[in-house]
């Protein structure tokens, strides 16, 4: 296990720390490595599933004025590890005349595009599975895999339902992924980097989202809608729309089929929410003020990965918040949002994100190294 | 009526043309060859689907998320009720009516009951009445704020429906208080009312008033106001006041269309002339005039209560002996009123006996469930369900 945890120090790769190649020099360690990181990652992605399902229940709870789950441990805290062992002991439903191989390859996908997404995330300086330099690049690659996955449950159950809510799904996924890379791009222009780890340090001064006077808001903005839409979060949940479509592209899954594409949303919503702290918030990187020492020292007591799940969370809640407030839009007008509001606006914003880099007009200046 | 197993030229819109051979050729090559050839579906929604509200089953031609026709199939809640009036009196069916349209079951209560008064020609004194039109608009409250709650819902919003049911919850409090029961009351009966009023009932009524008029501001703030229900509803479902006329729609559905016709204001029974309101009427008659025109309708509902409420007459509130036998002299009688979903109307044909000869219901939402199948052509699915659920539909109505 230590080989695991120790592959997982940024900046320490296992080439690095066994010297020269790992996986011909020390293949068994390599495999570990690679076994334990995996081993982490999944156990990671069900922890945080579990406790924000928890969550949600409770926020939405709260919303609608009555308790939430009060019955398993205490105020229900145990509610989700409960329902995650219903769910794997539960009759896998498969209809007849199904594309078995696809139906069962569907939430696999799922999983599995969402898992490469999250292993990209760093969550504090030390902790990272991948670092990697195209970061930005691979993230916004694999997040799109996860669309197969989708498609492919709608197609393969055989349930008109389902295939409309996967052809919804497909739509919006695709369409709203060019506004949410328009407004990413904002920042990798800002920070000359498509690296996680370089974008949140080029935030030291201050963050993308003021530190740009307005485009950095848009950008976010932006980022906040179309991320909405690309996880399939109301008011955007066209391809599940429980009153239009029964349950959309998952009606036909149950059991541990079910719970992977129920696993891969909210780790989704985890990765999006991350993802707007890293671009726009900071990252881990604390809150300053300009030049109140004081403050400034207080705020640099709190370690960097508690920054980071203060934003994180604060983005979830906010996206939780979103979900239970606001009726669901109808699939033209969801069209009609991106293709012509989100996309000129964020043509536009781009556009003159690259003037203000050229001309070097925003407020703290830093110099890439 | 054959679903499956239908072939791309019959499913398909165009018609195979029968004139010559050349042409059904023609016809054939081109529809299914072309890489970019549509088909439309048919699909069934319901009986089992979340926003029917029920086991109505609505069979749609879809091209994409367009829907092409409505095709609703009745017939799955069919409880014979009124073949069933034929073999017991009047008094047991009205216990029947509770479950025609179970959300205005007191409302229904009284049509039976009145149609069997107006028959009789028993004259009622001043404190059934008045109970009977407090109880009535209450239950309009109520009626409305479990609509509203699943409106919501349908739309895609889940928080309104807790907040509707939270609020209801008060009133069949009310209700239980006095009746014992919170949904199938039974309790306007031919003659009166079954028992006396909870001493704490005028109290009660009046607390829950005060509580709730705030929270109507409420429910606008968090659902009127947002722009993605503007968006939703206005200019969706237009249904012109002729063609409500035309299909004999009634309640909100009608007003919202245009035309104001109230049976509580244009042939008013219980003590509704005694009282002041509003009837609240619509524009252009689409799903944002059917919303406002029902949230209104609480607001007049209220007022009528406050009215009422502090000065309930003193009197029995059974004139009928008890158990006595009713028997409606030889004729054919028909009843009305407003429920919460339009006309509801009764028809009795007697034949001097206890029992009713024939007996049939006129009731709101089978009159109303047309008129979604003229809106609803040619709009998406989600406008579907929103028209659907702006209708406000109780199944078991329809199929009695």
């Amino acid at each position: 296990m230590s080989s695991g945890s120790n592959s997982l120090i940024q900046g320490v790769s296992l080439s690095q720390w066994v010297g020269g190649n790992a996986w011909t020099d020390t293949p068994w360690l390599a495999f570990a490595a690679v076994l334990g990181g995996t081993a982490l990652t999944i156990g990671f992605m069900s922890l945080t599933a579990m406790v924000l399902v928890y969550a949600e229940r409770k926020i939405a709870a709260h919303f609608q004025c009555r308790l939430g789950p009060m019955r398993v441990g205490w105020h229900g805290i145990l509610q989700s590890i409960a329902d995650s062992l219903k769910l794997f002991f539960k009759e896998d439903i498969v209809p007849t005349n199904t594309d078995h191989l696809l139906h069962a390859l569907a939430p696999a996908l799922c999983v599995m595009a969402t898992l490469l997404a999250l292993i990209t995330i760093p969550l504090s300086p030390s902790i990272s599975i991948a670092n990697m330099n195209i970061g930005v690049l691979f993230l916004s690659a694999v997040s799109g895999l996860g669309v197969l996955g989708i498609l492919l449950g709608g197609w393969s159950s055989n349930n008109k339902w389902s295939l409309l809510g996967a052809m919804r799904a497909g739509a919006q996924i695709i369409s709203y992924e060019i506004s949410m890379t328009l407004s990413i791009l904002v920042v990798v222009l800002f920070a000359g980097s498509m690296k996680f780890s370089t974008i949140i340090e080029s935030q030291a001064t201050g963050w993308w989202i003021w530190r740009v006077p307005v485009v950095g808001f848009v950008a976010f903005f932006i980022f906040l809608i179309s991320s909405t839409a690309e996880i399939n979060r109301t008011p955007f949940d066209l391809a599940e729309g429980e009153s239009e479509l029964t349950a959309g592209f998952h009606t036909e899954y149950s059991g541990l089929r079910f719970a992977m594409f129920f696993l891969a949303e909210y780790i989704n919503l985890f990765i999006a929410s991350s993802l707007g702290a890293i671009l726009f918030l900071g990252g881990w990187m604390p809150f300053h003020i300009g030049h109140f020492s004081t403050f400034n020292h207080l705020m640099d007591l709190i370690p960097p990965g508690i920054w980071f799940a203060m934003k994180v969370c604060g983005l979830i809640f906010l996206s939780m918040w979103i979900r239970w407030t606001f009726p669901r839009l109808r699939v033209d007008q969801l069209m009609r949002l991106e293709w012509k509001i989100l996309l000129p606006i964020g043509l536009v914003n781009l556009a003159i994100a690259a003037c203000l880099i050229l001309s070097e007009y925003y407020f703290f200046v830093w110099n890439p190294l | 009526m054959e679903i499956t197993g239908m072939t791309a030229a019959t499913m398909s819109n165009t018609e195979v043309p029968v004139s010559s051979l050349d042409e059904r050729i023609k016809f054939f090559q081109n529809e299914p060859q072309s890489a970019l050839a549509t088909q439309e579906y048919f699909v069934n929604m319901g009986p089992q689907h979340p926003s029917t509200h029920g086991v109505l089953r609505l069979v749609l031609k879809m091209d994409g998320e367009t829907v092409r026709e409505i095709i609703p199939v009745l017939g799955y809640v069919h409880r014979g009720m009124e073949k069933k009036a034929e073999y017991i009196g009047y008094r047991q069916q009205v216990h029947l009516t509770d479950r025609l349209d179970y959300l205005c079951a007191l409302m229904n209560n009284w049509v039976m009951a009145d149609a069997v008064e107006r028959a009789m020609k028993i004259e009622l004194n001043d404190r059934i009445l008045t109970l009977r039109t407090i109880f009535a608009e209450l239950q309009r409250i109520q009626s409305h704020q479990l609509w509203w709650g699943v409106f919501g819902m349908d739309l895609g919003a889940f928080t309104p429906f807790l907040y509707g049911f939270r609020d209801r919850e008060k009133i069949t409090a009310i209700f239980e208080d006095t009746m014992g029961a919170r949904l199938t009351m039974n309790y306007i009966q031919p003659g009166g009312l079954m028992y006396d009023i909870h001493p704490e009932f005028p109290r009660k009524v009046k607390d829950f008033l005060k509580y709730f008029k705030p929270i109507l501001n409420e429910y606008d703030e968090l659902f009127t106001g947002n722009v993605i229900v503007h968006q939703r509803l206005k200019g969706i479902g237009i249904l012109d006041g002729k063609t409500a006329i035309s299909v004999g729609a009634s309640g909100p559905v009608l007003r919202a269309s245009g035309v104001s016709y109230d049976l509580r204001k244009s042939d008013p029974y219980g003590v509704y002339s005694k009282t002041q309101f509003e009837v609240p009427v619509g524009t252009t008659g689409d799903c944002w005039d059917r919303y406002i025109v029902r949230m209104q309708e609480m607001r007049e509902s209220i007022r009528i209560v406050e009215q009422l409420i502090d000065n309930i007459p003193e009197g029995p509130t059974m004139v009928m002996k008890f158990g006595a036998k009713i028997r409606i002299p030889e004729g054919i009688y028909y009843n009305q009123m407003e429920t919460a979903r339009g006309i509801l109307g009764v028809m009795l044909v007697a034949d001097g006996t206890e029992k009713p000869y024939r007996l049939h219901f006129r009731t709101p939402n089978f009159n109303n469930l047309w008129s979604v199948i003229s809106m609803a052509k040619g709009l998406r699915l989600a406008d579907l369900v929103a028209i659907l659920s702006s209708v406000d539909i109780v199944v078991p109505d329809i199929d009695r």
